[in-house]
């Protein structure tokens, strides 16, 4: 019954996300348009460009991340589905959890799927290409598990979007720094498995605690 | 004897005995302030020597450790409080966290200054991404998160339980991201000299950065505690005590 | 004491600006943080009374 109703949830809000393609378009767009404004405000010499791709590639996917996460409870929490979802017999960091990786599948897996194709603009190397996408496929999620605490805080505030981003921006640094140290590590020839282990290791914990947190965020505000 | 001891902690969670307290407390605070203060900065400025290698430029370390202390003990008692105040419900809890933030941003601000005021003479730059300095900026942007998100919310009630599990979940952040910090330090520095290396110090220096850090902590306590009373009185200015403190006033 | 002269104090060895820099912000930060609680206080007690007359 309990994964029925997860499988339920995530069902659902892919068929909502599908009906509005444009919003998780969206973020995804802006993934596209940021990493293609650094080089034009760079300049096109390789060089430059192959150094900066990591980090410039991890910042634009979390700055994506960042916008897409406001989309994560907003429309639930106005029809009051989330209040259904309080009040329902299966607990609901579970039902949390399911919208999290409905979300992440609607706005975190573009990323992934995109990112090695963005970083032949950058003239990445296929290794770290590989390494790129890797790093994205665990640090995305984590991303998306992470950042509900911050969308569940400011559901219905003022100046909501600004706000999430500086509450989740901390939040977020860790994932950065490893995601695009992994890929760094690769260019330069040191082993790329310390970063993707640590990642895995953020990554885990997340699962547990992610939608625990936000569950615990979206009572306070549900009050 | 344990029933005794829990009336006597949750007698002060109640705002009018708390109002009380803080009101006899906060001037003792502020005294012992001004002298540790006082005798900080003669040790500091009036009897340590000169530093071999940074001369007199070393003295900004008498304000920029106890302000980097003091940013950092200010979370954690926010992030206690917050604890504190999600198990017990206690009204209290959330004032104290909201009256902490303020100063505990104004010690994170200047940590970074005085670090950049330190930093540009002895290592030639204003700002270097190193470990601490980079956790500091990210700990002042914890501040600011909880500060915005607090003043946001219309609802006292929601915006304190709100700031309380941001300022928990910033708590147990701020490890992760000093560590990450480090890690991402060491792998990108060159030859540069690392800004956590500070000389090895005289007792004076030592001793006059402890009193320092004293005083900055005592009036911090002092100002949260003032300024608690005012969050007090606000929240309860429906009370007849209040009503009452308000007509004195006049 | 360590000063032969008070120019040589405020000239500290040359990083005077980027000493008196740090204690004189942190010194006004610390004076401007406790004359807002105090202002914040009187401008509340003030509400407070005015509420009260309104009250009464």
């Amino acid at each position: 019954m309990i994964w029925q109703a997860f499988w339920a949830v995530v069902r659902r809000d892919l068929l909502l996300a599908w009906r509005r393609k444009s919003e998780g378009l969206s973020a995804v767009f802006f993934f596209v348009v940021v990493a293609a404004l650094f080089p034009l405000g760079i300049g096109p010499e390789l060089n430059v460009l192959r150094n900066i791709a990591p980090g410039v590639l991890w910042v634009g996917a979390l700055l994506s991340s960042m916008l897409a996460l406001q989309r994560l409870f907003e429309a639930d929490y106005r029809d009051g589905t989330l209040e259904q979802m309080a009040l329902s017999p299966v607990a609901m960091p579970l039902l949390i959890g399911a919208k999290m990786l409905a979300h992440w599948l609607v706005s975190g897996l573009p990323l992934v799927l995109l990112a090695p194709v963005l970083g032949l603009q950058f003239d990445l190397s296929g290794d770290a290409l590989v390494t790129l996408t890797l790093a994205l496929l665990v640090g995305t999620p984590i991303l998306s598990l992470v950042g509900g605490v911050g969308a569940a805080l400011t559901l219905g505030v003022r100046g909501g979007g600004v706000l999430l981003s500086l509450l989740v921006l901390p939040l977020f640094v860790p994932v950065l720094v490893f995601g695009a140290g992994a890929v760094e590590a690769q260019v330069s020839g040191l082993g790329v498995q310390a970063h993707l282990s640590i990642l895995m290791a953020m990554l885990l914990p997340a699962v547990f605690f992610g939608p625990l947190a936000s569950a615990f965020a979206l009572r306070i505000a549900l009050e | 004897m344990n029933i005794l001891r829990a009336n006597f902690l949750f007698h002060y969670a109640g705002p009018q005995a708390f109002y009380g307290l803080a009101g006899r407390l906060w001037p003792w605070c502020a005294a012992l302030a001004a002298v540790f203060g006082l005798w900080g900065l003669w040790l500091g400025f009036m009897v340590a020597p000169a530093d071999a290698q940074q001369g007199e430029g070393y003295r900004i370390i008498f304000v920029h450790v106890p302000a980097s202390w003091m940013s950092m003990v200010i979370y954690m008692a926010m992030a206690f409080w917050s604890v504190l105040g999600l198990t017990f419900n206690t009204r209290l809890s959330g004032m104290m966290t909201r009256a902490l933030a303020p100063t505990g941003a104004m010690f994170a601000f200047l940590s970074l200054w005085t670090g950049a005021l330190w930093g540009k003479p002895m290592w030639g730059a204003w700002w270097v991404w190193d470990a601490r300095l980079t956790s500091e900026l990210i700990l002042f942007f914890l501040y600011l998160g909880y500060i915005a998100l607090t003043s946001a919310i219309d609802d006292q009630r929601r915006g304190d339980r709100a700031g309380a599990l941001i300022a928990i979940v910033g708590a147990i952040n701020v490890p992760i991201i000093y560590f990450s910090v480090k890690w991402w330090n060491t792998l990108h520095q060159g030859a540069s000299v690392s800004l956590t290396k500070s000389p090895s110090m005289a007792q004076v220096m030592l001793w006059g950065m402890l009193l320092m850090a004293l005083c900055f902590w005592l009036y911090t306590i002092a100002l949260v505690l003032y300024r608690v009373r005012t969050t007090i009185l606000h929240r309860e200015s429906h009370t007849a005590w209040v009503r009452a403190i308000a007509q004195e006033a006049a | 004491m360590i000063w032969v002269s008070w120019s040589q104090f405020w000239e500290m060895g040359g990083y005077g600006l980027y000493v008196w820099g740090s204690m004189g912000v942190t010194a006004a930060c610390m004076a401007f943080e406790s004359w807002q609680a105090r202002l914040a206080r009187s401008q509340l007690l003030a509400q407070l009374l005015a509420e009260n007359e309104g009250n009464l």
